[in-house]
């Protein structure tokens, strides 16, 4: 049996009238919404600026697991013919992935929420003892009006544990800020050789609603 | 299952897979297979891992799609593929073309004191690629089995697996480089020229 040749791309995403009924369509339910700091929906334009972003910083490879949060931005990737969407098991994959693209010349990107930052600390001790560039993009879960308990703990240890392995870490908590902090932060991995995370707060995202 | 000891020497394995290696590029797994391509002779384009356990396989993906018209060869223990199984999973669904996945399967870690892995009681690492959808996969044996394995180890289309089942009898000690940025320099030069800088 043969598989598809690339990741199957999801053709649909055009079509949906902006960011929160193509969130509602992945998400496949209508009894899961968010609030945003102020009550209100979140920020179409942020995983858009992410995007140019990684375009302009000639990102090829893009490691992720899914996060609602990152979710515009992966359908995004998935449009673009200059990138690569490469899904993964576990977040470890990722970083793994990222040195074996800067070893052949390519950049990559790997898109996690904070849950995953706790399964990449090991393989994090490679890239540091390496020097590989790695630059990660952290959607906060546990955080700003979280409902689910189980989240609170692995994002109270992201900042603590991603620090302790050596990833400089930059946080956003604003949407208007989004683009100019990945920005930055892509020139300080790449342009230095270091591991970057920038943690996008729970406040731009939107927390998950249960009803 | 009746268990088949395994007969097969990890150093002539690897010593026959990498002789004619062309501008092949290879990554092997912490621990005994990095002693292994070492002593089958020192190359820039080894990217020799002490570290980072379950992760050759990926490092190997990355490169692979970066280095399209490059073979990559992975080249790992059965317990360090162990700690990255979902692997199997990602790279089957990018299909490389360009990449093939050795596991020199002694079924023991090696490096903490010869316990048994898994692969000991029966895992069929071979089966759990071929389940993923690498386009070719297969358990090694024997030494006319080998000579057949490895032109496709170079020449057929990936995503390929072997695992090859190699005895426990110890091989020296042969240690490459150690420093990664030293590693990582001396790969991005041999295949990257002056852009290693850029």
């Amino acid at each position: 049996m043969r598989i598809a040749a690339k990741a199957p791309r999801n053709t649909n995403w055009k079509s949906e009238k902006g960011f929160t009924g193509m969130r509602n369509a992945r998400q496949g339910t209508s009894h899961e919404s968010r609030v945003t700091s102020n009550g209100s929906r979140s920020s179409s334009s942020w995983p858009d600026e992410i995007h140019r972003v990684l375009a302009g910083a000639n990102v090829r490879q893009v490691g992720y697991v899914p996060d609602s949060g990152h979710a515009r931005l992966i359908n995004l990737v998935r449009a673009d013919k200059s990138m690569r969407a490469i899904p993964l098991t576990t977040e470890e994959e990722g970083v793994a992935l990222a040195v074996g693209a800067w070893l052949g010349g390519e950049r990559s990107v790997l898109l996690m929420q904070s849950s995953g930052a706790g399964n990449c600390i090991n393989m994090l001790g490679m890239v540091n003892e390496c020097r590989v560039p790695l630059l990660a993009l952290v959607t906060m879960r546990g955080q700003w009006g979280e409902f689910n308990p189980w989240q609170v703990p692995m994002s109270q240890a992201t900042v603590p544990s991603l620090a302790a392995i050596g990833v400089v870490v930059q946080g956003v908590d604003r949407a208007t800020e989004v683009g100019e902090t990945v920005a930055a932060a892509a020139r300080l991995a790449f342009s230095t050789c270091r591991m970057v995370a920038v943690l996008i707060s729970q406040r731009v995202v939107g927390a998950k609603e249960f009803k | 299952m009746k268990h088949k000891k395994p007969i097969l020497d990890r150093r002539k394995v690897v010593a026959e897979i990498l002789k004619d290696r062309g501008d092949a590029l290879v990554i092997p797994g912490l621990g005994a297979p990095t002693w292994d391509t070492a002593a089958a002779g020192d190359h820039a384009l080894n990217f020799y891992t002490w570290g980072g356990m379950g992760g050759a396989a990926m490092i190997g993906l990355g490169l692979a799609l970066a280095q399209p018209r490059r073979r990559v060869l992975v080249i790992t223990g059965d317990g360090e593929l162990l700690m990255g199984l979902g692997s199997l999973a990602t790279i089957a669904v990018q299909q490389p073309r360009n990449l093939a996945i050795v596991v020199l399967d002694n079924e023991r870690y090696g490096e903490t004191g010869m316990q048994e892995t898994h692969t000991r009681f029966g895992v069929d690492l071979a089966g759990m690629a071929k389940a993923a959808g690498f386009r070719a996969a297969g358990t090694v044996f024997g030494a006319a089995q080998l000579k057949s394995w490895v032109p496709r180890l170079h020449k057929q289309a990936g995503p390929v697996f072997a695992a090859i089942k190699v005895t426990t009898q110890p091989a020296p000690m042969i240690l490459p480089l150690r420093e990664g940025t030293a590693i990582k320099h001396r790969f991005r030069e041999a295949l990257l020229g002056a852009k290693a800088h850029e």
